[in-house]
């Protein structure tokens, strides 16, 4: 049936809207981090302005420490990216395929520790990262970032490993697998699309995150991408182009990660396989 | 290939399900032999015993001489196909059927031959590069089968394998599999809730109820002298038809006295009281007693199914409902009043218990 004409252009009409809403902060970053100066406000409604410049976007190079701030990003993001996906695809694995004493209970504790706020958590977390000396170090942050990521990520595993069928793996058992080979060999490959959202989640969690950073780590050097960012923000002067031409930087890996992972996240991948 | 034994098998689940309670058997070197029963029997919990994927809770399974009770699936000589074909997603027709010979690391040439020997047996060689998602439910099974064949086990165990297919394709998978049977010679365990996959696939038939083997015996043996009440009731098509009555005088009368029938040389060995009398549908002699057959009843014909072939008359006798299986495609119409006989030697006695043992 065909919708009449109306509807479509209405529909089309909100939608339009909301990705003008959505679109128009990134573009306006863009436009200020082309901007000469620090020129936050402008008259001009043109994307890229006359007199462009990368000008901010060498100063990040030449005269802040960005890459070091960019390595210390993706080395703790790499990090907890690594450890989320093997802890969340084993210990999701566990929940979904055995019964033990404590399951349900653990399950529950493990969800329970989402009910709290983030920031609630700050403090007690800080104490235990200072006691363990990790304060102003990679590994405490990874700790505290892997640890906030795990729960999510290991309900989403075991959620996606309870609609992957039993029998494919007891048919790999029969075809001379041990559990650990059946796990591997046509498990975790069925499981590719929950892989790729924790490990998503897990880089997201760290990549973006401020709040945290800015209390485990104090010196510069040390410092994360959102603190370095920050940094350029003072009470009386803000540097507004770098701002903006840091931002920019910032969110390039993360959309180039979600560009090349977005073919795994096709679901229904094991259709074919049993007919229930 | 291998001899199958079993000893005293038992399953108690943590729950406290006591799926199988302990059953006995000995399957020979190339049978065929098909555990059938209910929903709930315990065939397939027993089936998954002889696989490895279920601990067994007490009892022994040997295959060979080999006690496997502890020995990991993969490592029994057994390959196993399911009945929702469990072909794995990711891997290509070709890849499946080869997956047990590489984790076993066989050559690859010798894989190369198997696999292309048991396509051609099966018809798929076209589909050996597809995926098990673009295949259709016959051939994703044929492909399930083929992963079994080309591992050459020591014994092939089915788990309910047609179950999934439409009613055409399973009658014509049924002839393949006896076929294919038929040519390797491995012995077979097949599970099924579907009597007649039973009656013509084994050699053998284990009719499981409750987790107790209920009879152990030849398809023919079984339908003809069913060991107990269930056994009659389960296997046979119409159902066998059951009369509540007395044994009395040398004949069993029930309905309220409007059946009777006479139990030549049986009524020695039986004694006088309630009992249970089966008779099948095909059993019944329309037109009542002469030398083949005994008088029976007169019953009223309630609903009647022309098949073509024969009619499948629904009657009333005494209230209670029968099936009665009239040959040909003679007129047979409800509110007809049939006068019916029993072929001599096809009444089948159980006592009137629950348990329902074969008197005669």
């Amino acid at each position: 049936m065909r919708e009449p004409l109306r509807i479509t252009i209405l529909r089309h009409a909100v939608l339009l809207a909301f990705v003008a809403i959505s679109i128009y902060p990134v573009l306006n970053v863009v436009s200020i981090s082309l901007r000469p100066g620090d020129r936050l406000r402008s008259t001009d409604l043109a994307i890229i302005p006359a007199d462009w410049t990368l000008a901010s976007y060498a100063a990040l190079f030449t005269e802040q420490p960005f890459l070091r701030w960019l390595g210390n990003s993706l080395a703790v993001s790499a990090a907890v990216t690594v450890t989320g996906v093997a802890l969340a695809s084993t210990a999701g694995y566990a929940f979904s395929r055995f019964r033990f004493i404590g399951r349900r209970a653990t399950m529950l504790a493990i969800l329970t520790t989402q009910m709290f706020p983030a920031t609630m958590l700050l403090l007690p977390l800080y104490v235990l990262i200072a006691r363990l000396g990790l304060v102003d170090t990679w590994l405490g942050l990874m700790i505290f970032y892997t640890a906030t990521a795990l729960p999510f990520c290991v309900w989403q595993m075991k959620g996606f490993y309870d609609t992957i069928p039993a029998s494919l793996e007891e048919a790999a058992r029969i075809d001379g697998c041990t559990r650990g080979q059946a796990f591997w060999y046509v498990v975790l490959p069925l499981a590719t699309p929950g892989l790729v959202i924790t490990a998503l989640f897990s880089f997201m969690t760290a990549w973006s995150e401020y709040i945290v950073a800015a209390q485990v780590m104090q010196r510069e050097e040390m410092f994360t991408l959102p603190l370095g960012i920050k940094g350029f923000q003072a009470s009386l002067s803000s540097q507004w182009g770098l701002y903006a031409a840091a931002s920019i930087l910032v969110s390039l890996p993360v959309v180039a990660v979600f560009l090349s992972l977005s073919r795994f996240l096709v679901n229904g991948l094991t259709v074919g396989s049993v007919k229930e | 290939m291998a001899t199958v034994s079993i000893r005293g098998l038992h399953k108690r689940y943590p729950g406290g399900f006591h799926a199988v309670r302990g059953i006995s058997l000995d399957i020979a070197d190339g049978e065929f032999l098909v555990l059938v029963g209910p929903s709930g029997c315990g065939k397939s919990t027993s089936l998954r015993m002889v696989a490895g994927l279920e601990e067994v809770s007490e009892g022994e399974i040997r295959i060979g001489d080999r006690l496997v009770n502890d020995i990991a699936p993969g490592d029994r000589d057994i390959a196993m196909v399911f009945q929702n074909y469990a072909l794995y997603p990711h891997l290509s027709v070709r890849d499946n059927m080869a997956f047990g010979l590489r984790m076993r690391n066989t050559p690859r040439a010798e894989i190369e031959r198997r696999v292309s020997a048991a396509a051609a047996a099966l018809s798929i060689e076209s589909l050996l590069a597809r995926r098990p998602r673009e295949l259709s439910g016959g051939q994703r099974q044929r492909v399930a089968l083929g992963r079994a064949i080309v591992r050459e086990p020591a014994v092939f165990l089915f788990d309910e394998p047609l179950s999934n297919l439409d009613a055409k394709l399973r009658v014509q998978m049924r002839a393949e599999l006896a076929l294919l049977h038929r040519r390797l010679g491995t012995t077979v365990i097949y599970v099924t809730h579907d009597q007649v996959e039973a009656m013509t696939l084994g050699d053998r038939i284990v009719l499981m109820n409750h987790g107790v083997i209920q009879q152990i015996d030849a398809p023919l043996a079984i339908y003809r002298r069913p060991a107990n009440r269930f056994v009659a009731a389960f296997i046979g098509s119409p159902t066998m038809n059951f009369f509540h009555g007395t044994i009395r005088d040398g004949g069993f009368v029930a309905a309220g006295g409007a059946a009777r029938v006479p139990l030549d040389g049986v009524a020695a060995t039986v004694p006088s009281g309630d009992a249970v009398l089966g008779i099948r549908p095909e059993d019944f002699v329309v037109g009542g007693g002469d030398e083949d057959a005994a008088a029976f009843a007169t019953a009223e014909v309630t609903v009647a199914e022309q098949m073509g072939h024969e009619t499948l008359a629904h009657v009333s006798i005494g209230g209670a409902t029968s099936i009665v299986r009239v040959p040909g495609n003679r007129g047979v119409a409800p509110g007809d009043r049939l006068p019916l006989g029993v072929r001599a030697g096809a009444m089948h006695l159980f006592a009137a218990d629950d348990e329902g043992r074969r008197l005669a």
